[in-house]
């Protein structure tokens, strides 16, 4: 069925189950792959999104719960608050190694200096915890978020 | 464009390419049409460089980028001696072609091993250098002059008083007409004048990954595109026995199910559908004859075996007569687990199967492999078969293996136009080629003062060499296998290695990150750790004692334990464990602080890395290397273990198949020794030295000896 969505800030119009996860609509439908596709069951964070403004696993998500919020990719996150702060703390840093993980890291990160825009270690720890990486880049993630917040 | 517009020929120039925007900001394209339809007026010296009349420098790497940074790295190789800022160039990935990219210490065309620098330090300095040469050739021909008076600074060519220059842009057409230089009259840089060379650069492939431009193989969507989710029989050798076609094609969306031999497909408007489909389809399957194995039995078989002698990997002095006559004998079994790579961006291969070609979207570490798996697959020529390789979202190893481009051709042979065949996480983590297990006895002697008189080291498990490179293999020994055994750093007046292959049935095994090293390392450190316990000696006074002959060694290791304040004391149930290890070219001690909570939960809350390299590229890169090689290991020495039952792999995805989390990350420090070397290795060394660093901190925290991996902490509880 069909399912009209904010993503962005721009309306799209999708047709599939109401069930189908907004990571897929996401990618495959409308062909917004900078959020990636880790785990599928909540526990990686790679899918990260904001929906609502809300840190959001895209991957178990669906559509039709998401279909009446504003969604917000990593194609858009310099658009959001301390968003474009962030990219820039990524890159001063050298964070990302493969990069796969690194928009839902970044994505939580946005997430979590709204809420908290000077974070403990804690806070961090706390917010960041769900994102996986397997290259190993914590530790960067750490000192990025902290120079975005300074 | 659309696909049909898409002749073979020009798809081969279909690749991804990174572009560094104003500003630094990279722009991730398809390099279509211009690039490739104004080569004929590039000037291109090598496969390496072209340059075009606006001076666009466009560097192609020869091997793949997976997050260790060697787009950046080559890049410098070749920009330092072009003499062109990091800036202004622009990357692509090198198509397949083992004549032009092939791999100078391994042959073919992939990535591994920790050698992208060492193989490449010298061939691309020598092509940039030759490029050079030519456009100071073009640029002194325009002036009339000496070319030994000019010279090239930042893209331009200058004259001997710098007061005429000419860009490289306006040196093309001239540059290209001229005969390459004679390798032996090319002059390459003196470390003393690298200016990009041992300095942090940015990468050149971030700004992409922080605002989801950059793509990987998952990312590809050539022009209609559907999806596979596909199933493969949970156990080895095991094929579909029913499926449920009727109730996967009634789910919205889905197209058609595909069989294969030991397979099946979903094929979908959307990855939502395809996984829909996948699970109505209620699979089915015969196992085959794999459908009793269990770990359990698997390592009972490696636990028998390993009481046979082993094919000799070293043998000097006389082994059994010394450790009958040492004062103190110690006896030690190892083992560790079978591993899996999981990588965060799962399997996944894009395939285009046409009637006289077929194409690939994927990233692999393999490319030359790649090619076979296709070719072998379609039953077409390996030049009909197009590969556009991507960075990866972590390779670890896993895209060394091509069994997931061999699935998805398989699948695409049946579907009409292009397929992309993702794996679920479970998939990805039930159907890897695992790291070995591996069961390894040791035998050490000390003498009265404590000091080694015999070493004795067998391996059992599997050989991956004796699988896919069989003449690699010294009779009956993997090098892979005793690679970080067979020449431990220290003195060691008797030492016999030994190689006992012993292959697990219904388990397919392959490389890991750290490869050899990975597991011997762990052993060596480990017993040498033993024996500095048995000797009553401090673990880094110990190794001191045995290094006095291998000075880059010592250095790194005194180095690593003054940063580390080793000596310094620590509370109860706190211990600092050190390693040491010499591997992939490159000196490594690393020192790791760890508490051992009461209930045996292990917080490793320091890493300390002390580094001899030789010649570094980008230190950045080393440190970033540094930091996530020993988070990988240390992974896997707290939580990493692939068990089977019923032929099935038990673990599945993040849940059970634990990776370390932000608040676990304990800080690691770099401290690089400057050193004028040849380039080591980099992008494994910390894996394989982590493990015994932390496991003899728990020694040290706890007094008991960990030797079985991932560790247990029902065995480490206060008591």
């Amino acid at each position: 069925m069909a399912f009209s969505l904010q993503i962005n800030g721009r309306a799209y119009t999708v047709d599939v189950d109401g069930d189908t996860p907004l990571l897929w609509v996401l990618r495959d439908v409308l062909g917004m792959t900078g959020t990636k596709f880790g785990c599928g069951q909540g526990l990686c964070g790679a899918c990260t999104v904001h929906v609502d403004g809300v840190a959001t696993r895209s991957c178990v998500t669906p559509i039709e719960s998401a279909a009446e919020s504003q969604v917000t990719t990593i194609e858009a996150l310099h658009t959001v608050a301390h968003g474009k702060a962030l990219q820039d703390a990524w890159v001063e840093l050298e964070v990302p190694q493969c990069g796969y993980c690194q928009s839902g890291q970044l994505m939580s990160a946005a997430a979590l200096l709204k809420e908290t825009p000077r974070p403990t270690d804690d806070d961090i720890d706390n917010a960041m915890w769900g994102n996986v990486c397997r290259c190993g880049t914590y530790q960067r993630i750490r000192a990025a978020i902290k120079r975005a917040s300074a | 464009m659309s696909k049909s517009a898409l002749a073979p020929q020009l798809s081969r120039r279909h690749f991804l390419k990174a572009s560094v925007a104003v500003g630094g900001g990279l722009v991730v394209n398809l390099a279509l049409g211009s690039g490739f339809s104004a080569a004929a007026a590039d000037f291109a010296p090598n496969a390496f460089i072209r340059i075009d009349r606006k001076g666009l420098v466009t560097l192609v790497m020869p091997q793949v980028e997976m997050g260790q940074g060697i787009y950046t790295a080559q890049a410098m190789l070749l920009a330092e001696e072009l003499e062109v800022a990091l800036d202004d160039v622009k990357l692509e990935h090198a198509p397949v072609d083992e004549s032009l990219y092939g791999h100078p210490m391994l042959g073919r065309q992939m990535t591994g091993g920790s050698t992208s620098i060492r193989a490449f330090w010298s061939p691309l300095r020598m092509a940039g250098a030759t490029a050079r040469a030519l456009l100071i050739q073009a640029a002194a021909q325009e002036w009339n002059v000496d070319p030994a008076s000019c010279r090239a600074e930042d893209g331009f060519v200058l004259d001997e008083s710098g007061t005429r220059a000419l860009a490289y842009g306006e040196l093309v057409d001239v540059a290209a007409s001229l005969p390459a230089p004679a390798p032996e009259t090319l002059i390459l840089k003196s470390p003393e004048n690298f200016r990009l060379l041992g300095t942090p650069a940015k990468r050149l492939d971030t700004p992409g990954k922080v605002n989801g431009a950059l793509k990987y193989g998952i990312d590809a969507f050539p022009d209609g595109t559907k999806i596979a989710a596909i199933a493969i029989s949970p156990v080895l050798g095991g094929k579909p026995k029913s499926v449920n076609e009727q109730s996967a094609l009634a789910v919205n969306g889905v197209r058609q199910v595909v069989l294969t031999d030991d397979a099946v497909a979903v094929v979908a408007d959307h990855t939502g559908a395809a996984k829909k489909g996948l699970e109505a389809a209620s699979i089915e399957w015969d196992d085959g004859p794999n459908a009793q194995v269990s770990s359990t039995d698997i390592v009972r078989h490696l636990e028998q075996e390993s009481q046979n002698p082993g094919a000799i990997a070293r043998s000097e002095g006389d082994v059994t007569t010394a450790l009958a006559g040492a004062a103190q004998r110690i006896d030690a079994v190892y083992q560790l687990p079978f591993l899996s790579h999981a990588a965060m961006e799962p399997m996944n291969c894009t395939v285009h199967v046409r009637e006289d070609a077929c194409e690939l979207w994927v990233g692999t570490q393999n490319l030359s492999a790649a090619k076979l798996a296709a070719a072998t697959v379609t039953g077409l020529e390996p030049e009909k078969i197009i590969i556009n390789n991507h960075i990866v979202g972590g390779g670890f190893g896993r895209r060394l293996e091509v069994d997931g481009i061999s699935h998805a051709v398989k699948v695409a042979m049946q579907v009409d136009g292009p397929v992309k065949v993702i794996w679920s996480r479970e998939e990805d983590i039930q159907h890897g080629y695992y790291r070995p297990y591996y069961y390894d006895r040791m035998s050490g002697g000390i003498d009265e003062e404590g000091n080694p008189v015999a070493w004795m080291h067998r391996v059992s498990g599997s050989s991956i060499f004796a699988r896919i490179a069989p003449p690699v293999m010294q009779n009956g020994v993997d090098p892979d296998g005793v690679e970080g055994a067979a020449h431990p750093p220290y003195k060691l007046p008797a030492i016999q290695v030994e190689f006992n292959q012993v292959e697990p049935q219904g388990v397919l095994t392959s490389w890991w990150r750290g490869v050899g090293p990975s597991h011997n390392v762990f052993v060596v450190e480990s017993f040498i750790d033993e024996l500095a316990a048995a000797a009553k000696a401090d673990p880094v006074d110990y190794r001191k004692r045995l290094l006095s002959e291998n000075p880059r060694a010592l250095r790194v290791l005194e180095l690593a334990a003054e940063k580390a304040e080793w000596g310094k004391p620590l509370p109860a149930r706190q211990g600092r464990g050190v390693a040491v290890q010499f591997a992939f070219g490159s000196y490594l001690a690393i020192v790791a602080d760890a508490t051992v909570e009461a209930d045996g939960a292990v917080r490793v809350t320091r890493i300390v890395t002390a580094v001899d390299c030789g010649l570094t590229v980008n230190p950045d890169t080393i440190a970033a290397q540094m930091e996530g090689g020993a988070l990988y290991g240390l992974t896997a020495v707290l939580y990493g273990a692939i068990t089977l039952k019923d032929g099935r792999v038990e673990q599945s995805n993040f849940d059970n198949y634990l990776p370390l989390r932000i608040d676990e990350a304990p800080h690691v420090e770099t401290h690089i020794v400057p050193t004028a070397e040849p380039p080591g290795g980099i992008g494994e060394a910390a894996t394989s030295a982590v493990f015994p660093a932390v496991t003899n901190a728990i020694f040290s925290a706890t007094g008991k000896r960990v030797r079985t991996l991932p560790v247990n902490p029902e065995d480490l509880r206060e008591t």
